[in-house]
């Protein structure tokens, strides 16, 4: 049976070249990187080189970088730590489209008394800067706005927001655990405090990360313990993953190119056959602004799940934002937020590509879905209308 | 993935008696696109009586196809009145069992069924008609609704609620009035399964009938709650309506045990005993 995997917004395969990299540090090189002695330092000597690459693929100086176990913590560590530990009072804005991960701490921290304020997108997931303008001028902020959205793969203007936010006087963080290693992302240029990234996004294994703070930010710990990582996260570090992870960045600078030509090409092609084999059909989100690799697309009157099973059924995987596949009742909060229609949300399908993916595959799951709709559609109630 | 069994994969793939009879003699519809899932049922009777032919039509995930598909199955050959008698947990049951978050899925089955009979005897709409006071109203589920589907399934959070009406899974405003709802459809099942409410009308309480009645009831209902959270509780004395009681284990001390004494204790007393009886707590 076939094998083709359009889920990469959920997790990468691990990069065979990133597996080897590891490989020396779970059997030699097992050292405690704190140690004063050659079994800690030839190893500690390794996660710098690391923590040299991970900072290179985002222009950022190596003591910028500290290493986490995930893109959550990464974001819990800027925003929680970035509000408590400012030393002076701060409101929270962000949007309603952000991540569980930046969503979870910042209501969290409005629970806990700060004001906080949710920005709206449009019906292509956009959002307003002029709206964000407003939020600022309530009062100095942590803002944590995502470089990319998951789901869409819309890719908000950073650099505008970290404009305003700088001019403002105010602290931006943003999650761009979808972005890095997909688009040019570029800590000097686009002049956030803080970004998230995650190692499984990039080809890792899951449970590395790491969180880039810029030089004076000022930040309470959120791991607290020992002083590992310049105080700024206890815990000994996970140095086989920060390892894999050094790698994995590396290789993602290299292929940031193919990742706007060749992968951009293929999720094209993809979403030009979908909507001339499938009648009803719509892409979600902003075509001009977004992930080279993401394409979210709603099938009327039939439903994610299903569509999901038999996929799998022909070798396929994707995901979706219909309610049945989300663990509540509730379908995704982001195509909710664009005020696309309950019936295409639970339509809704995403396909993320990485650039492991063919040509052919695309072809297959063009074909594969055709057939699915057709036959889902046949078995709905609202499928001939 | 969700943990389906192999006869929901099964009805999923390969969906018996889809479609939509022509010219029916019952039609059964639920749900909306809005809600995200929809069925529509129709059936066909024989001379005699019996469901000849069933169809349906489904939007929904892989347990809705598949309850839909095991429906039509079921009460083929049945008499309408065999039909009426199928519950949600007959539909889970033909299929080895559905995902607790999933039995919403049979239960749209069983409405799907319920609208198509009515609407066959009495020429009602085919569409299922919300009755009485609607308690979801983002799913369109009635109260009556939620207590039939508690009591045939035995549910008792409204967790289980959700999982079984989906009311609840919205927003989630309604959820203290699910709570109420199960409360008393909780405390009516209680008192059905015991003679001792019919024993409260009855003659003025004798004081050992008393007595005999508050230890039962301690029994019954006080002392497993307490139990379960590593308390205990003894009965020291009955003296008029004052019942004297001493609390055990985890109970004795506890920073919260007035609250258990009122809200529990005595709630349960006054229920099941009598209405003027006050509790309060032996003097160590």
């Amino acid at each position: 049976m076939k094998n083709v995997y359009l889920d990469n917004n959920a997790t990468t395969q691990v990069a065979p070249e990133v597996v080897e990299a590891m490989m020396p540090f779970f059997k030699e090189l097992w050292g405690n990187p704190s140690s004063m002695h050659a079994f800690g330092g030839g190893v500690k000597r390794h996660m710098e080189k690391a923590r040299e690459q991970v900072a290179a693929l985002i222009n950022a100086d190596p003591s910028e970088i500290i290493f986490t176990s995930c893109g959550t913590e990464s974001d819990n560590t800027a925003i929680r730590g970035g509000v408590e530990g400012a030393g002076r009072p701060l409101n929270v804005i962000t949007t309603r489209v952000e991540h569980p991960a930046v969503l979870g701490p910042c209501r969290y921290l409005k629970e806990a008394g700060r004001r906080e304020i949710e920005l709206t997108v449009d019906a292509v997931g956009q959002m307003n800067l002029v709206e964000l303008g407003e939020a600022l001028s309530q009062g100095p902020a942590l803002v944590s706005i995502m470089w990319a959205n998951n789901e869409t793969g819309v890719i908000f203007p950073v650099a505008e927001v970290a404009e305003a936010v700088k001019a403002a006087g105010s602290i931006l963080h943003t999650d761009a655990v979808q972005a890095v290693g997909k688009v040019p992302v570029d800590v000097r240029r686009v002049p956030v405090d803080m970004l998230s990234l995650s190692g499984h996004k990039l080809h890792t294994p899951k449970g590395v990360g790491a969180l880039y703070i810029r030089k004076g930010t000022k930040l309470k710990p959120f791991m607290l313990g020992g002083h590992q990582e310049n105080g700024r996260r206890g815990g000994t570090e996970n140095v086989p993953y920060i390892v894999g992870l050094g790698c994995a960045c590396e290789f993602a600078k290299s292929w940031i190119p193919e990742e706007a030509t060749k992968v951009a090409a293929l999720r094209d092609r993809l979403e030009k056959q979908l909507l001339a084999k499938c009648p009803d059909a719509r892409v979600n989100g902003d075509t001009k602004h977004r992930l080279p690799n993401t394409l979210n697309i709603s099938f009327e009157y039939i439903e994610g799940e299903s569509i999901l099973y038999h996929l799998s059924d022909l070798g396929v995987a994707a995901s979706s934002g219909s309610a049945c596949t989300s663990g509540s009742l509730e379908p995704s909060h982001v195509l909710r937020a664009m005020g696309v229609p309950f019936t295409a949300v639970n339509g809704s399908i995403r396909f993320s590509l990485s650039r492991y993916n063919t040509e052919e595959e695309i072809d297959y799951v063009a074909e594969c879905m055709a057939g699915i709709v057709r036959k889902l559609r046949e078995l709905s109630p609202f499928g001939h209308r | 993935m969700w943990d389906y069994t192999d006869k929901v994969l099964d009805h999923f793939r390969n969906p018996r008696n889809v479609g939509v009879i022509p010219d029916p003699d019952g039609v059964g519809e639920v749900g909306s696109l809005a809600c995200g899932d929809a069925l529509k049922l129709t059936f066909k009777l024989a001379p005699d009586g019996r469901i000849a032919d069933a169809k349906f039509q489904t939007f929904g995930c892989a347990s809705a196809i598949a309850s839909s598909s095991a429906l039509t199955e079921i009460i083929k050959g049945m008499t309408l009145d065999e039909a009426e008698r199928v519950t949600n947990q007959d539909i889970a049951h033909y299929l080895g069992g559905l995902p607790e978050q999933k039995m919403h899925c049979s239960v749209m089955g069983r409405e799907a069924l319920e609208a198509a009979i009515d609407n066959h005897r009495r020429g009602t709409t085919a569409k299922k008609i919300l009755q009485g006071r609607v308690i979801c109203n983002c799913f369109g589920v009635t109260e009556s609704e939620i207590e039939r589907v508690c009591r045939e399934n035995r549910l008792t959070t409204v967790e289980q609620v959700t999982n079984y009406t989906k009311a609840g899974g919205g927003c989630g405003n309604c959820k203290p009035q699910i709570e109420d709802i199960l409360r008393r459809v909780l405390s009516e099942q209680a008192r059905a399964q015991t003679p001792v409410a019919q024993v409260k009308s009855a003659a003025p309480l004798t004081h050992l009938k008393k007595i005999r009645l508050i230890e039962e009831t301690i029994e019954r209902e006080i002392r497993p709650k307490l139990l379960q959270d590593g308390g205990d509780i003894e009965l020291v004395d009955v003296i008029g309506n004052r019942v004297v009681i001493a609390l055990r284990g985890m109970c004795a001390g506890c920073a919260v045990a007035s609250v258990t004494m009122k809200d529990v204790i005595e709630t349960a007393l006054r229920e099941f005993v009598s209405p003027d009886l006050e509790v309060e707590e032996a003097r160590q």
